[in-house]
């Protein structure tokens, strides 16, 4: 069953993502193919089952802290869009 | 001798120790054949030719010392792996310009060992997808019928050393994306287990389940740049401080009696009975290299895909929020706010498929929706992993086939996201159970197309399988045909 146009458009705001409207009909249409599909996984029982996030147990990693200077500030901000010395540059965020 | 681009690693490394070849000459035979290929092809986003040039001459200058397996050999990285002052695109507009102003550890890794960058690999924009028909800039065609897909999304670096443009690419798998594609364009490809290799400075798409392995032609290739590539790091919290096996050393070592079971659930319905006779047959060399086989199961197969979609978008909504205009890459011009800003930046900087899993991972990750989705998927994954610790209480090594049909037409699955999601439904659990597996060329279909066998081990046992493949590679000459292209890129047949 496709989603509705108006969850599409609440999924979209989430996702900081602005859709053409042509988009979000076809959004609409092929997640709600896509969740149809995956509702298999109801056939399940996994009461009892933990979940798993990592395949492999590791141990809280922990270093130093200490400073490194690495890759140097200019080298970061080389790929910023808009920068005003070593600031980036925003739109007004305040009125 | 043969024409240098065409060498293996192992053949180049042993001409390079003897002095017949020099590194630059390799080199500049690889350039030389990727810039009469590749308009046709389409397996690269960006070629290094000085860098490559520069790196080959360093090389020559250290010949007479002990040298690492790679050095001096010309490798092509996967577009979503950053390297330092060379652009690193991910396929995406997003990224268009970026230049990183660092190496992944795999990429310092390559450099300390000597090995020569060539260039950056096409692929699915942010190693999303199955085709790599969602590159942003170009499409990658498959060199034994360039009318099909080369797989994905790791299509660039399988399509490139099949056509022989390198004898060795690094690429990343978060669901089949090295293996498919190796499958597919006739290589090998290797996916190690998770931790193994650091993924710091990979581009994240789905943390959890990615890896960077290589793909090349021979066994011993992707054997020598294992022991290249792996080891911990202190830059990746998921990289695992565990001793590195001398892949090499092991290679050669007696098989002995190692017992492989073929899991019934890859055998069944929906794989092409042209591929699961070859894989088959390849199974019944095994057997005749001594390999003891049985039948087994992995009841839980048939949730793999469904679990893998919503833990893989459910990651990368998450890791693609970086993605927002303000401190690198793409930003929209005239946002009137900030929010404005951000929304308008992804959408004309993401393509299609990104933006759908963007939507599907937001989606099974909001309020309302994490319990019935999300945290389902990943029990579901605890499920998958308990599969393969049983079917391995039994078995060293699984063999299925690699893909469940040999390469799709271009354009074929594109506006069916399911189906397309269905390319690697035989890959995908491997990664949801942290496996290290390898994929193996092991005959041609009816139109003479590829077909892959894939091999998967136990956790950390890499030796296994690349032992186990190699000693196939010993037995068959599957993986020396080339497909036929001539030096403009055009296929015959």
């Amino acid at each position: 069953m496709p989603l509705s146009l108006e969850e599409v458009r609440h999924v979209a705001a989430l996702a900081r993502l602005e859709l053409e409207p042509e988009e979000e009909r076809l959004f609409a249409e092929q997640l709600g193919a896509v969740l149809e599909y995956v509702r298999k996984l109801e056939e399940l029982e996994l009461d009892g089952v933990e979940p798993t996030s990592h395949v492999v147990a590791v141990e809280h990693p922990l270093r130093e802290d200490r400073v490194t200077n690495r890759p140097r500030p200019e080298e970061l901000l080389a790929n910023t869009p808009e920068r005003d010395g070593n600031f980036v540059k925003v739109p007004k965020i305040l009125e | 001798m043969t024409d240098p681009f065409r060498l293996s690693v192992r053949e180049a490394r042993r001409l390079l120790d003897e002095g017949e070849l020099s590194s630059k000459e390799l080199t500049r035979a690889t350039l030389e054949r990727i810039h009469g290929t590749d308009e046709v092809l389409g397996a690269f986003l960006t070629v290094c030719e000085d860098l490559a040039l520069r790196q080959a001459e360093e090389s020559d200058s250290r010949r007479g010392r002990p040298l690492s397996p790679l050095d001096g050999i010309p490798v092509g990285v996967k577009d979503v792996i950053c390297t330092r002052g060379v652009r690193t695109t991910a396929a995406s507009r997003m990224l268009e310009s970026f230049v990183p102003p660092y190496d992944a550890t795999v990429v310092e890794r390559l450099r300390r060992a000597g090995a020569v960058l060539v260039g950056k690999l096409n692929c699915d924009e942010f190693a999303m997808g199955s085709s790599t028909e969602n590159s942003a800039f170009r499409r990658t065609r498959n060199p034994w019928d360039r009318e099909r897909v080369p797989g994905g999304s790791s299509g660039g670096s399988a399509a490139a050393v099949a056509a022989r443009q390198c004898p060795l690419a690094l690429g990343t798998d978060t669901g089949g994306s090295i293996r498919q594609p190796a499958a597919l364009c006739g290589v090998v490809g290797l996916k190690p287990t998770y931790g193994r290799v650091s993924r710091y400075g990979v581009v994240a798409y789905a943390s959890s389940l990615e890896q960077v392995g290589p793909i090349a032609r021979e066994v011993w290739d992707c054997a020598a740049a294992l022991g290249v590539l792996a080891g911990h790091d202190p830059a990746d919290a998921t990289s695992v401080p565990r001793e590195v096996p001398d892949y090499l050393g092991v290679l050669e070592r007696p098989l002995g009696r190692p017992r492989v079971g073929l899991p019934s659930e890859y055998f069944g319905d929906g794989i092409d009975p042209v591929v699961r006779d070859r894989v088959l047959s390849a199974v019944e060399v095994l057997r005749e290299l001594g390999a003891e086989v049985g039948e087994t199961s992995l009841p839980h197969t048939p949730y793999a895909v469904a679990c893998y979609y919503l833990v893989a978008t459910a990651e990368a909504s998450s890791n693609l929020a970086r993605y927002d205009g303000i401190r690198y890459g793409f930003r929209a011009p005239d946002a009137k706010d900030l929010l404005d800003l951000y929304c308008r930046t992804r959408r004309l900087g993401f393509g299609p498929e990104v933006k759908r899993r963007i939507m599907l991972g937001t989606y099974a990750l909001s309020a309302g929706y994490y319990e019935a989705y999300y945290l389902r998927a990943q029990k579901v994954r605890t499920l998958i992993r308990r599969d393969f610790e049983t079917a391995f209480s039994r078995y060293d090594v699984l063999a299925t086939p690699t893909s469940p049909t040999s390469a799709f037409p271009l354009g074929s699955r594109l506006h069916d996201p399911l189906q397309m999601y269905l390319s690697d439904v035989l890959t995908i659990a491997v990664n949801l159970a942290g496996l290290p597996a390898i994929s193996l060329p092991c005959g041609f279909d009816d139109s003479g197309l590829p077909v892959g066998l894939q091999l998967v081990g136990r956790p950390f046992e890499e030796e296994t399988i690349l032992r186990l493949g190699h000693a196939y590679q010993s037995a068959t000459s599957w993986h020396r045909a080339e497909p036929p292209l001539d030096q403009r890129g055009s296929t015959g047949g």
